[in-house]
C-alpha cells in the first residue's frame, strides 16, 4: 500500500461513512420496487391481473412483430459521381478552426459529405496536431438546430424572413443610404484573417468619413498589447517559446488551458516535460496563482496569493533579478519563499527563462516585460521576429464605441462573430446604445443575445462551409476550405462586404485570387490548400528593443494597489472558454478538468473560507463533509463585485487562497425575453449556470477580471451536476509520482512499490503476473499477430479535455444532460481523473486519463453470462451491444470503473417516436432532444453503432480506426503501415501524452515506451490485482525540491493511521 | 405388466414418428464437383466455351498435361510470358481470376471435368428437385406407418380384448384413442416440439430476407450485362474494391456505355410472371433519369436520381466491408450474390444470417504469407505462430477464424 494518500473528495480524505458506502454500493440507483413481490409470485399483490398483462402484451407485440413487413429501402446512387468521393470511403480536408482569435490548424473528416470529426493538422509548425475541447466539439456547432436558416428583418415585434439576397442587400442599401451622413462601425471579434482585413479596409474605404473598424474580444488581452506598446514600440503580441524554456513562471497565465493559444503552449509545454534518455531532464515550473487553474495543477510549485497581489509579486521577482525598483516586502511568508525560488531559478538560467502573466493590467504587464528583459528572455522564449495576432482588440475603443452609440453617433453597425451584449462588462449600457443607431446589422450565425436586438440579421456560413485563412502567427498562414454546402441560406460574412462595398468579385474568387498572387501560382494555391498551411521552413526568431522608461510610472501604480477582504478571480473553463460554444452539448458535459463540475459554473472557494462564510467545515468534520460532499444540492452565497451581485452555488476546492473566490465565465446564456433563451440560443446553453460577464471591471484603461468581492450566506441550495466521486478506486493506489532528483539518483524508485508486490511471487517460483500468478493459461502466447496497448504518459498530461470531446464525437458517446450526471449516469468512455494529494491547503494534483484497460485476464468477461463482452486475439476487451442483456455484473465487477450502462434511451433508438417525451423534465434533459433532432444526428459516425437502452458500453479503443488501418496495411501488403493507426483520443492530444500501437512489433513506439526507453516509469494500473491491463501509465515527475515521491518522507508523522487501516481491510 | 408394455410400445411409435419427420437429408459433396463449382463455375463450363473455355479435355488441349497446374496459381505472371496463356488471352478478352489452388485440387477439378456428362434433359414427368421429393415421400411413408401401427395397436388391443373375455378376465372398457390420456399427452407432446420448432426458426427469419426480389425502378437485367455481354462486375460495382459499399453504380456510369447503346437486340426479356420487357423502352427509362437527348445526344434536361430498391440489407450494428472481402479476400462476387450472371432481375440469394458469415470465415483461407517463396500477402508475416507451426508441419493452412475472423468485434462495433 502506498503512503502517500491521493484523494478525489473530501470523504474519501476523511474515510468517511458515505464514502465508504459510496464505494460499497457502486450503481446509486434504489432498486425498482419489486422487493413488494419476493414473499413469493403467487402471494404477492395482483399476480394474476399482472400475469395477464403480461401474457396480453406479449401476444399482441409478438403479432405486431410478427406481420410487421420488412421496411423498403432506397439506395440511391449519385446522377454524376464527382471523382473525388467513393461512398463509404472518408475524405480529408485540411482547413482551420477558427474561433473569436483561436486558431487551430485541423483535417476535417468528411464522410459520404457530411464533416463528423475533426482531426488536428500534424503539418503545422504551430500545433504539430494537436487540438482543443472546443476544436473538437465545433464540428457539432455546424449541425447545431439553433442556427439562423435565413436572412431576416426585425420589423419591430419579430424577425422576418427576407426571401432573398438581392431583397436583403437592397434593403441594407436604403437603409445605409438614409444614414451616409454617420459613419459606419465593424464590431468584430479578433480577426486574423488577412483578406478579410482587406475586404473590411476596403469597405470603409468607400464609407462615410469616420468609418472604423473596432476589434472586440470577450476575454480582453489589451493590458499586455498595450504594456508591449509602452516596452517595445510594437502594439501586438510576441511568440512565446515555452519549449526554449528552463524555468517558467507564471502569474495567474492559464497558458496550458485558456490562456492566448492553449493548444499552442500545450505542445511547447510538453517538450519540456518529457523525460527522455540516460540523463532526463526537464523545466521547472513555477505557478504564483489565487485559485487553481489548470496551469497551476500542472506546475511542479505552486503559490497562492490574492490577485491584488499580482503587482506586488511581479515587483518583487523583478527586484531580485536586479531590475532598479522598490517592492514593498511580502506579507505571506509562503509566497516571499516563492518568489525567492523563482528569482533565484531565473536567475541559474538567464536566456532558458519565460514569466508569462495572466493579468490585464498594463503595469502589471509592464513590470513582467521588465522580467523577462532582466532574464534575457527577449530573443529567446519571446520572439518578437514573428508575432503572435491570436488577440487584437483594445479594450478603450469598445468603451468609446459603446459611449459613441449612446450619443447617437453611430449611423451603422455591423457586428460579425461578437457578442457584446452578453459579453460586454456593462451590458446594459451597450443593449442601449444598440438600440440609438439607426442600422444595425448582425452576421452572427446564431441568435445571440446581440443578434437579437438587430433590426436585421444575416447569418454567415459556419466555418466548415466556409472559404477562409487565418495568420495566426506573422508569416504562419493556415487556409480555410469548405467541407459542405451551407447547409441554411447563410452567406459568408466576407462576400457581403464585398457586394455592398459594390466590389463585383464573389467571395470566392476574390479569395482565390488573393492567395494565387501571394502563393505565387494556382499550383502553388492547390498545394497550399491541400496541405493547408503556408507557412516559412524555419521559425525566424529576433528581438525588440526594450526601453525601460514606463517601468517606474507602473511601478509607482502597482505600489498603490489595495486588496480587498475577499477577492475574485474570474475566469474561463477549458471546455465552455468565453461562452460562444455554450449550447454546445459536448462541452457542457465535458467536465471541468479540476472541479470536475459539468453543465455550471459556481463559486469556487477553499475549505477554510467555507468554514468561515458558510460554517461548513469539510475537512474537519466528516458529517459535514458528507452532508455537503454527497448530496448535488450546494449552498449558495450571494456574490457581490463592483456593486454588481449574483448568487452562485459554492464548490468547495482546496489549492484555493482562503480569500479567493474564482467564477468561470461563458454561463448563463440568456436571450432578452426569457421564454425564448431556448428557441434562440438554445436548448443546451438554457439554464446552465449564472452570467459572470457583470462581475467584470473596467478600471478606466483595461478590465478587470479581479476585484475585491463580498459575499453573503443566503440559505438556499442549487444543484451541481460533479462526476468526479463517481467512478472511485477506493484509495487503492493508482498513481506512482517522484521528484526529478530522486529519479535521476534512483530511477527504479519511482516503481519500486509494484515491484515489491510482484517480487511477492518469488518465494512461488515465478516474478511475472502473466505466467505466475494465474491458474489460467497464458490465452494471449497462444495468439500471434497484433496485440493493441496504449501507453499514458502522466508527465505530459495536462488535463486539457480534448481527449474526451474527441472520443464523444468519435464514438457516438451520448449525452445524459445534467439531470442524469447527477446520478452518476455519465457516459463518457475517457475521463480524467483528478487527483489531490500533500499539503490539505496547497495540494499537488495528477490527472490521470483513465478508460477501458482491456485487461488480458478481465474480471468483466468471466461474469457476463451472455458473453457479451470477451476477449479478442488481439488483446481488446469487446463488447458486443446486441448481445448484451444488460445486467451490469461487468460495471459491478470492473475495478477501473470505466463501463457505462444506458439507463435511458438516450439516442431514440426506440422504434417508438416520442417515447422520450415523457421523460423530459424527470429523467431526461432538453438536451436528448437537441442531440436526437435529425440535423444533429448528423454529426454521428456511421462506422460506430449508436448504441439503445438496457446495454453496457465502453472504450473499444477505436476498433473502427483500428480495423480500418488493418485494411489498409492488409490492402497495400505492408505490415509497417500499422504504426500508422491512432485512436481519437490520441490523435486529438496537444501534448502527445498518449501512445498506441502493436505492442508485438519492437518498432513500435509502445513497445519502446514500455521495455526500452520509459520501462523505469512504466507501470499499470491495480497490476497487482492480476488483470493484466493493456493500457500502461509512465510515472510523473515532478521538478521540485519539495517532497512528492510515494513513499513516506522521513520523520513524518502518522497522520491516517486509522484510515490505512481501513485501507488494508478495503484490500 | 402388459399395461406397461403397452405405454412402451406406444412411446416408442411415437419417438420413430418424430425421428422420422425431423430426420433430414445429409449429402458429402464430391471433391472436385464442389471446387468447380466454388472457384470455377463463374467463367467455365465443363462442356462448352463460357468466359474461358471449357474444362473438358483442357490438360489434352494445352501445351503439356502439367500445365494448368502451374497455369492456375501464376496467371498474373504466365499471362505475359507463356504463349499459349497469351493466346488465350487474346481468344478470351478477359485474364483469368488467379487461384491459389493445391495441385491436386486442380487435378479433381480438371477430373471432374473430363468425367462430365451432361444431365439428361429433364422430362415433364420428372419436373422438380428430386431431393425434395425424397423428404415428402419420407414424410408420407412415416406417416403411412405411423397411422399403421396406431391401427395395430388398436387392433392389438381389440384382439386382446376378446380373448380376455373368452377367458373370462374382465377388464374395464378401453378408453377410445381420443380420449386416452396417452395419446392426447403424446399429442401434445408432438404438437409443442413442432410448434416451438416453427416458432424459433419464423422468430429467427425475421428479418431476413432471402430471394428478396423487388421490383426495381429500371428493369435492369445482370443477366444482359454480365452474363450474355460479359461486362466485369467491378466496372460498375467499383466501390468494392476501395470502399465498405460496392455501390451501385451512378447514372453517368451507365451513359458511358448507353449513350451508344440506345437500343436494346438481344434474346427477349422474359419476367418472372411471364411478361416481356421491351428492352428498348427500359434504356429509354434511364434516359429519362439521366435527362440525355438521344436524338441531339447531349444531357438538356435536368437529371434525377434512380432511386433503386436495396436488396441486401444488414442491420445496423454490423460492419461490413466489401473491399476486404474483394481486394484482400480474393471472394468472388457469385460467393455471396450467386450466380448473378444468370439473374434476369436480382435477387438475395444468400440469407446473410450470422451463421451463415462465421461458416464461410471458419471454412476461407487467408492468402497466407510464405515466408520461403515470399508469395502471400505480406501482411500476413507478422503472425509469428502460424509460420512457425506451418515450418512444423502442424498447420497446413490460415482460416481466417485463426486470425481471429470470428471474433464478436470484427463485424460488431
Amino acid at each position: 500500500m502506498s503512503n502517500k494518500k491521493y484523494w478525489q473528495s473530501f470523504g474519501e480524505l476523511n474515510e468517511s461513512d458515505a464514502f465508504k458506502k459510496a464505494a460499497k454500493d457502486e450503481f446509486k440507483e434504489n432498486l425498482l420496487p419489486l422487493e413488494d413481490l419476493d414473499d413469493g409470485l403467487l402471494n404477492a399483490k395482483a399476480p394474476r391481473r399482472d400475469f395477464l398483462k403480461y401474457l396480453g402484451f406479449s401476444t399482441a407485440a409478438a403479432t405486431i412483430a410478427a406481420s410487421c413487413e420488412m421496411p423498403v429501402r432506397k439506395a440511391v446512387p449519385y446522377l454524376r459521381k464527382p471523382d473525388d468521393v467513393i461512398p463509404g470511403v472518408a475524405n480529408y480536408y485540411a482547413s482551420t478552426y477558427v474561433n473569436e482569435g483561436d486558431v487551430v490548424p485541423v483535417l476535417v473528416k468528411q464522410r459520404d459529405g457530411r464533416p463528423i470529426k475533426i482531426e488536428g493538422n500534424e503539418a503545422s509548425a504551430i500545433t504539430g496536431g494537436g487540438t482543443s475541447a472546443q476544436a473538437q466539439a465545433s464540428v457539432l456547432d455546424l449541425y447545431d438546430t439553433t442556427r439562423l436558416r435565413y436572412p431576416m428583418q426585425h420589423d419591430g415585434k419579430d424577425f422576418k424572413e427576407v426571401t432573398s439576397f438581392d431583397a436583403f442587400d437592397k434593403l441594407i442599401a436604403t437603409a445605409m443610404g438614409a444614414v451616409a451622413a454617420k459613419p459606419t462601425v465593424i464590431l468584430t471579434s479578433t480577426i486574423t484573417s488577412p483578406v478579410t482585413q482587406q475586404i473590411i479596409t476596403e469597405y470603409l474605404a468607400k464609407s462615410p468619413a469616420g468609418s472604423k473598424h473596432v476589434q472586440y474580444d470577450a476575454i480582453s488581452y489589451s493590458g499586455m498589447i498595450l504594456a508591449n506598446q509602452a516596452c517595445y514600440g510594437k502594439k501586438g503580441l510576441p511568440s512565446y517559446h515555452f519549449d526554449n524554456a528552463k524555468v517558467i513562471v507564471s502569474l495567474g497565465a492559464d497558458f496550458l488551458g485558456t490562456w492566448l493559444s492553449p493548444v499552442e503552449f500545450s505542445g511547447q509545454y510538453a517538450k519540456t516535460r518529457r523525460i527522455t534518455g540516460e540523463k532526463p531532464e526537464m523545466s521547472r515550473h513555477i505557478q504564483f496563482e489565487g485559485a487553481l487553474s489548470l496551469t497551476g495543477s500542472n506546475a511542479d510549485d505552486r503559490y497562492l496569493h490574492k490577485p491584488s497581489q499580482t503587482g506586488a509579486i511581479a515587483l518583487a521577482l523583478l527586484a531580485k533579478l536586479g531590475g532598479a525598483v522598490s517592492a514593498a516586502a511580502i506579507n505571506d511568508p509562503a509566497v516571499a519563499k516563492g518568489v525567492d525560488a523563482a528569482a533565484a531559478a531565473l536567475n541559474a538560467n538567464k536566456g532558458a527563462g519565460l514569466v508569462v502573466c495572466g493579468s490585464n493590467d498594463v503595469n502589471i504587464q509592464i513590470i513582467v516585460n521588465a522580467i523577462n528583459e532582466a532574464i534575457g528572455a527577449n530573443g529567446k522564449t519571446i520572439n518578437w521576429a514573428v508575432t503572435s495576432n491570436y488577440r487584437q482588440g483594445i479594450d478603450s475603443d469598445i468603451v468609446k464605441l459603446t459611449e459613441e452609440m449612446n450619443a447617437g453617433a453611430i449611423g451603422a453597425l455591423l457586428i460579425y462573430e461578437s457578442n457584446p451584449v452578453y459579453t460586454y462588462y456593462d451590458s446594459k449600457k451597450f443593449a442601449d446604445g444598440l438600440k440609438k443607431v439607426p442600422v444595425t446589422v448582425s452576421f452572427n450565425g446564431t441568435m445571440n443575445e446581440t443578434t437579437e436586438l438587430c433590426k436585421f440579421s444575416i447569418p454567415s456560413n459556419h466555418w466548415l462551409e466556409s472559404w477562409g485563412d487565418s495568420e495566426a502567427k506573422t508569416g504562419f498562414i493556415s487556409l480555410q476550405q469548405p467541407t459542405i454546402n451551407p447547409l441554411f441560406k447563410t452567406r459568408p460574412f466576407q462576400a457581403s462586404l464585398l457586394k455592398w462595398s459594390g466590389n463585383a468579385t464573389d467571395y470566392e474568387t476574390y479569395f482565390k485570387t488573393y492567395w494565387t498572387a501571394k502563393t505565387g501560382s494556382a499550383d502553388n494555391y492547390d498545394s497550399a490548400l491541400q496541405s493547408g498551411l503556408i507557412q516559412p521552413v524555419a521559425m525566424p526568431v529576433g528581438t525588440a528593443t526594450f526601453s525601460s522608461g514606463p517601468v517606474t510610472e507602473a511601478a509607482a501604480k502597482i505600489a498603490a494597489v489595495k486588496g480587498g477582504n475577499y477577492e475574485v478571480v474570474i475566469y474561463q473553463k477549458v471546455s465552455i472558454g468565453s461562452g460562444k460554444q455554450a449550447n454546445n452539448p459536448w462541452l457542457q458535459e465535458t467536465p471541468d478538468p479540476i472541479s470536475k463540475v459539468t453543465w455550471d459554473n459556481y463559486a469556487i472557494m477553499s475549505p477554510a473560507m467555507a468554514k468561515a462564510v458558510l460554517a461548513l467545515d469539510v475537512i474537519g468534520s466528516q458529517y459535514q463533509g458528507d452532508g455537503y460532499e454527497v448530496h448535488p444540492e450546494k449552498p449558495t452565497v450571494k456574490l457581490t463585485v463592483n456593486g454588481k451581485s449574483l448568487e452562485l452555488p459554492v464548490l468547495i476546492l482546496p489549492g484555493v487562497h482562503p480569500s479567493v473566490i474564482a467564477v468561470a465565465l461563458g454561463y448563463g446564456r440568456e436571450s432578452a425575453d426569457k421564454n425564448r433563451t431556448s428557441e434562440y440560443i438554445g436548448k443546451s446553453a438554457a439554464g446552465a449556470g449564472f452570467n459572470a460577464y457583470p462581475l467584470v471591471g473596467f478600471d478606466g484603461t483595461g478590465f478587470s477580471y479581479t476585484g475585491a468581492a463580498e459575499i453573503a450566506k443566503t440559505g438556499n441550495t442549487y444543484p451541481l451536476g460533479q462526476t468526479q466521486v463517481h467512478g472511485s478506486s477506493e484509495s487503492r493506489p493508482v498513481i506512482y509520482e517522484t521528484s526529478l532528483a530522486k529519479f535521476i539518483a534512483n530511477p527504479e524508485q519511482v516503481c519500486a512499490e509494484p515491484n515489491e508486490e510482484r517480487a511477492k511471487l518469488i518465494p512461488f517460483g515465478g516474478t511475472e503476473y502473466r505466467k505466475d500468478a494465474t491458474i489460467y493459461p497464458d490465452l494471449m502466447e497462444e495468439k500471434p499477430g497484433i496485440k493493441w496497448g496504449m501507453s499514458i504518459d502522466l508527465n505530459t498530461c495536462t488535463g486539457c479535455s480534448a481527449c474526451v470531446v474527441a472520443c464523444t464525437a468519435e464514438n457516438n458517446v451520448s449525452v445524459v444532460g445534467k439531470t442524469q450526471v447527477m446520478r452518476a449516469h455519465e457516459m463518457h468512455w475517457l475521463r480524467i481523473d483528478r487527483y489531490f494529494t500533500g499539503d490539505m491547503n496547497n495540494p499537488d494534483v495528477v490527472f490521470q486519463p483513465m478508460m477501458c484497460q482491456h485487461c488480458d485476464n478481465a474480471p468483466c468477461e468471466n461474469v457476463c453470462p451472455v458473453a457479451a463482452t470477451n476477449h479478442s486475439s488481439e488483446g481488446l476487451n469487446q463488447m458486443t451491444y446486441n448481445r448484451c442483456i444488460g445486467t451490469r455484473y461487468c460495471a459491478n465487477n470492473c475495478p477501473f470503473k470505466v463501463r457505462r450502462f444506458n439507463w435511458l434511451d438516450f439516442n431514440g433508438a426506440d422504434s417508438f417516436p416520442d417515447n422520450q417525451n415523457p421523460l423530459l423534465g424527470v429523467d431526461l434533459n432538453d438536451v436528448t432532444l437537441q442531440m436526437n433532432d435529425d440535423l444533429t444526428r448528423m454529426v454521428l459516425n456511421p462506422d460506430v453503432t449508436v448504441r439503445s437502452r438496457g446495454v453496457i458500453e465502453k472504450c473499444s479503443f477505436c476498433v473502427q480506426r483500428l480495423q480500418e488501418n488493418k485494411l489498409i496495411a492488409k490492402k497495400a501488403e505492408d505490415p509497417t503501415l500499422i504504426r500508422t493507426v491512432k485512436t481519437a483520443c490520441m490523435q486529438a492530444c496537444p501534448t502527445h501524452a498518449i501512445s498506441f500501437g502493436n505492442v508485438h512489433d519492437k518498432e513500435s513506439d509502445v513497445y519502446k515506451i514500455r521495455f526500452v526507453d520509459q520501462k523505469h516509469r512504466n507501470f499499470y494500473v491495480l497490476e497487482q490485482l492480476h488483470v493484466l491491463p493493456n493500457v500502461s501509465y509512465l510515472a510523473k515527475i515532478k521538478n521540485s525540491d519539495r517532497h512528492v515521491t510515494n513513499e513516506k518522507e522521513e520523520g513524518e508523522e502518522e497522520k491516517h493511521e486509522g484510515a490505512k487501516t481501513a485501507e488494508k481491510e478495503h484490500a | 405388466m402388459s399395461r406397461y408394455r403397452k405405454i412402451l410400445t406406444k412411446v416408442f411409435a411415437s419417438l420413430l414418428f418424430i425421428a422420422l419427420v425431423s430426420s433430414s437429408k445429409i449429402s458429402f459433396a464430391a471433391d472436385g464437383e464442389a471446387l468447380f463449382k466454388a472457384n470455377c463455375a463463374n467463367c467455365h463450363k465443363p462442356l462448352e466455351d463460357y468466359t474461358g473455355p471449357k474444362l473438358q479435355g483442357a490438360r489434352s488441349r494445352e501445351p503439356n498435361p502439367t500445365w494448368a497446374y502451374k497455369w492456375v496459381n501464376n496467371v498474373n505472371t504466365m499471362v505475359e510470358t507463356d504463349p499459349y496463356a497469351k493466346g488465350l488471352l487474346a481468344k478470351y478478352g478477359a485474364k483469368m481470376t488467379q487461384f491459389n489452388l493445391k495441385e491436386e485440387e486442380i487435378k479433381a477439378i480438371l477430373d471432374y471435368a473430363d468425367n462430365y456428362k451432361a444431365p439428361a434433359a429433364p422430362t415433364a414427368g420428372t419436373a422438380g428437385a428430386p431431393a425434395e421429393d425424397n423428404s415428402l415421400l419420407f414424410g408420407i411413408l412415416t406417416l403411412v406407418l405411423a397411422v399403421i401401427a396406431l391401427i395395430l395397436l388398436q387392433v392389438n388391443s381389440s384382439l386382446r380384448k376378446l380373448s380376455d373375455e373368452k377367458d373370462g378376465i374382465i377388464r374395464t372398457e378401453p378408453v377410445p384413442f381420443y380420449r386416452n390420456k396417452t395419446y392426447i399427452m403424446m399429442g401434445v407432446l408432438v404438437l409443442f416440439c413442432l410448434g416451438g420448432y416453427i416458432t424459433i426458426n419464423a422468430a429467427i427469419g425475421l428479418g431476413r430476407m432471402k430471394n428478396y426480389q423487388p421490383e426495381q425502378p429500371i428493369y435492369y437485367s445482370h443477366k444482359v450485362h454480365a452474363g450474355t455481354n460479359q461486362i466485369s462486375c467491378l466496372y460498375c460495382h467499383g466501390g468494392s474494391q476501395d470502399s465498405k459499399h460496392a455501390n451501385i453504380p451512378s447514372v453517368n456510369v451507365c451513359m458511358n456505355c448507353h449513350m451508344a447503346i440506345k437500343e436494346y437486340k438481344g434474346d427477349p426479356i422474359v419476367r418472372e410472371d411471364g411478361k416481356s420487357v421491351n428492352g428498348t423502352a427500359e434504356i429509354q427509362k434511364l434516359y429519362q433519369y439521366a435527362g440525355w437527348n438521344p436524338d441531339a445526344k447531349k444531357y438538356d434536361k435536368p437529371g434525377k436520381a434512380i432511386e433503386w430498391i436495396k436488396i441486401h440489407n444488414l442491420p445496423d450494428h454490423v460492419y461490413f466491408n466489401h473491399s476486404q472481402h474483394v481486394k484482400v479476400g480474393k471472394q468472388q462476387c457469385q460467393t455471396c450474390h450467386g450466380p448473378i450472371q444468370e439473374m434476369p432481375e436480382v435477387y438475395q440469394f444468400a440469407d446473410l444470417s450470422m451463421g451463415w458469415c462465421i461458416n464461410c470465415h471458419r471454412e476461407s483461407k487467408v492468402n497466407f504469407y510464405n515466408k520461403e517463396s515470399g508469395e502471400g500477402n505480406k501482411f500476413y508475416s507478422i503472425y509469428e505462430k502460424f509460420h512457425k507451426d506451418i515450418k512444423e508441419g502442424k498447420l497446413d493452412s490460415v482460416t481466417v477464424e485463426k486470425i481471429g475472423g470470428t471474433e464478436c468485434q470484427k463485424c460488431h462495433y
